[in-house]
């Protein structure tokens, strides 16, 4: 009867030794921030993880604005963030970790603005854009449309997507209060596709249902359609960097072999899949 | 002597008048000890969510962003005091950073600098009262408007639009709610044959275990593009739509309570009206109800708080457009919803952050008041029909 008891010991402590030991060789990385990137970082871990099963990466979503924040206290080891880093969040990083957080491009991104494809309008300057999302212009028949009014859709404003738009297209303006919110780009698509008044803005990737209409940097230029060549030349003018931002203290071993993965060509190969556009090879060294 | 008969009563257990029972009185102190620890729970809460809100109470947080920039290479010419204050930094966290630290925030003040505009409005402190409260022309508008644009270049956090919205979806919610609520428990509690009303009221009441994020996918899903089509609405996600799907979570709540009110106004009243040749319904209806009318109050108070308070549902059917509009049929963006969507992103201590303790501290004190006013009605409709009045 003793004996039995310290072999169920013994079988315990080689069970918890099997529990513990993967967990204390294997490389933990934990990804956090933009939604827009949520998916395309998933499959990122996923396959990689695969190729390197001691390597777990844990990756959730939450906006631009919450990964940078986590980099600040030190709860990631990657912030996703599909605007640049502003300078707010620097100064945070560098009280917490006494250095600049280093930024990759990671992927390059097409914002598309979508239209209900029984909407007759193909095409918009950045100028018309401006005042749709400001609701300066509240009706589609100003624009050439039907005489019926412009529903806007827009995101929550954690979302890096939320920002850039402002940034880039309303040059800073404020959204018109009139836009719903909406909790993410599939969100947006679906509402669109619903809704023949409905205008939304979100990744070229995206998008299957609703139009993608082109978009001209001036009225009366020729407006151009978001597919990958236009973006990745730079004529399409909504078009944006993917970013990848960490402490440069932690940029070794598993994490730096992990980042020189995903801007490889493996790598940039499922950006593609995802419905993003590869880097070119002039933005990939750093 | 006999063996004594099984059952026979051992008198002599049995105590007289009031001796001291150590163990009665240590459970009841415990359970005294458990009741107030919930009062002291809530009151901490509410103490800690105001604390955060604190420096906008008083008016001395700050979101003004013309801070004066000293260029990096006068870092030598401040004194480490000066420096510290300049960088925001409390002293504990200034003594760890070395001088290369310090250089670099520096050069980054100046980069935040170029990044923010410099226009009139850069200057105003926008958590102020006179700018959460009152319409303001900011740069740019035509007129003075009320803006909740916390992320914008300049935050502006205007509270009224968010109130608007969430009156606006509990109005809609207790329209809709309260009929139905109400004619319920009338019907359960006079009217109904007690076989029926032995799985009608339990059924009613089950309601209230629906998950709120499941009746928001179902407005989502199902109710707001049916009524879109039906009324021909502008838009598909509003604040009636939103407040329908509220109604539904706060019709077990005015039930249960209404009907509590409606069965405890004594038999003899019905008795009473029956006998002098009133029929069933005009019993119920000219002679319980008014006795119950205080309790009913109470149930439709109480169902506001639920429906105010309510998260999910408008998180989801709402549209969540920050716009001041009286009509229902527009978006609207409810304090709850702004509160959860936007916590997790503002920083720590920011303008933001403490504009949405604020919200949390208002919300906190309006369910409050409105529980608070529902359970004294109640307590006085209670003493009255027992005769205590």
């Amino acid at each position: 009867m003793k004996h039995m008891k310290t072999n169920w010991i013994k079988m315990l402590a080689l069970l918890l030794a099997g529990l513990m030991a993967p967990a204390v060789s294997a490389a933990e990385i934990t990804v956090k921030g933009s939604d827009t990137m949520v998916a395309l970082a998933q499959k990122w871990a996923e396959i990689y993880s695969t190729q390197h099963p001691d390597v777990k990466i844990q990756v959730t979503g939450g906006g631009s604005g919450v990964g940078l924040a986590a980099l600040e206290s030190k709860q990631t080891d990657l912030a996703n963030a599909s605007r640049k880093i502003k300078a707010k969040e620097i100064e945070g990083c560098i009280k917490a970790f006494a250095a600049r957080p280093k930024e990759y491009a990671v992927a390059l991104d097409g914002l598309s603005v979508y239209v209900n494809a029984e909407n007759p309008i193909n095409e918009l300057s950045l100028e018309q854009l401006s005042s749709i999302f400001t609701g300066k212009v509240k009706n589609w028949k100003e624009l050439g449309g039907s005489d019926t009014p412009i529903v806007l859709y827009s995101r929550e404003n954690s979302s890096g997507t939320y920002e850039f738009f402002r940034e880039h297209v309303l040059k800073g303006q404020d959204f018109a209060s009139s836009a719903q919110t909406l909790q993410g780009t599939a969100q947006i698509i679906s509402a669109v596709t619903k809704d023949v008044k409905g205008i939304g803005y979100g990744g070229a990737g995206y998008g299957k249902g609703a139009k993608h209409l082109k978009v001209s940097k001036v009225a009366g230029e020729e407006a151009i359609e978001p597919s990958e060549e236009n973006v990745l030349s730079g004529k399409y003018p909504i078009s944006r960097s993917l970013y990848v931002y960490l402490n440069p203290a932690i940029d070794k071993d598993a994490i730096k072999a992990y980042l020189q993965w995903i801007r490889s060509d493996d790598g940039q190969k499922v950006v593609k899949e995802m419905g993003y556009f590869p880097l070119p090879p002039h933005l990939r060294k750093s | 002597m006999f063996p004594s008969a099984p059952h026979e009563f051992d008198w002599k257990k049995i105590r007289r008048g009031n001796r001291f029972q150590p163990g009665e009185w240590l459970a009841e102190r415990l359970i005294f000890l458990v009741s107030l620890s919930a009062i002291l729970m809530v009151f901490l809460i509410f103490l800690f969510v105001a604390r955060e809100a604190f420096p906008i109470l008083i008016g001395t947080a700050t979101s003004a962003s013309n801070q004066k920039v000293i260029p990096a290479s006068e870092m030598d010419k401040l004194s480490a005091e000066q420096l510290r204050v300049y960088l925001g930094m409390k002293p504990d966290d200034f003594k760890k950073q070395d001088r290369e630290t310090l250089k670099l925030l520096m050069e980054v003040r100046e980069e935040a600098a170029k990044e923010t505009p410099d226009d009139r409005d850069s200057g105003i402190n926008t958590v102020g009262w006179r700018y959460l409260l009152r319409p303001f022309q900011w740069g740019g508008l035509s007129k003075p408007e009320y803006i909740w644009a916390p992320t914008s270049r300049i935050p502006k956090f205007n509270l009224i639009p968010l109130f608007v919205g969430s009156l606006k979806t509990t109005f809609v919610a207790l329209l809709f709610a309260v009929p139905i609520a109400l004619g319920a428990a009338l019907y359960v509690s006079q009217l109904a044959p007690p076989r029926l009303r032995e799985w009608l009221k339990p059924s009613i009441e089950m309601l209230s275990g629906i998950p709120s994020v499941v009746l928001g996918s179902f407005a989502l899903l199902v109710a707001a593009p049916f009524l879109e089509h039906l009324l021909n609405l502008p838009t598909m996600l509003n604040a009636f739509v939103a407040g329908l799907a509220l109604g539904l979570t706060c019709v077990p709540v005015i039930f249960s309570i209404a009907e509590d009110a409606i069965s405890s106004v004594p038999q003899s009243f019905t008795q009473a009206a029956l006998a002098l040749g009133a029929s069933r319904w005009r019993a119920a209806w000219d002679v319980v109800t008014p006795a119950a009318l205080p309790g009913i109050f109470a149930a439709v108070v109480l169902g506001f708080g639920r429906a105010i308070g309510e998260t999910m549902v408008v998180l989801i059917a709402s549209g969540n457009a920050a716009q001041l509009s009286g009509s229902i049929f527009d978006s609207a963006r409810t304090v709850t919803a702004t509160i959860a969507a936007e916590l997790a992103e503002a920083v720590f201590g920011s303008p933001h952050y403490r504009v949405l303790f604020l919200l949390g501290t208002l919300l906190f004190g309006i369910t409050f008041v409105s529980n608070l006013a529902g359970q004294m009605i109640v307590g006085s409709l209670k003493g009255r029909l027992e005769g205590k009045r």
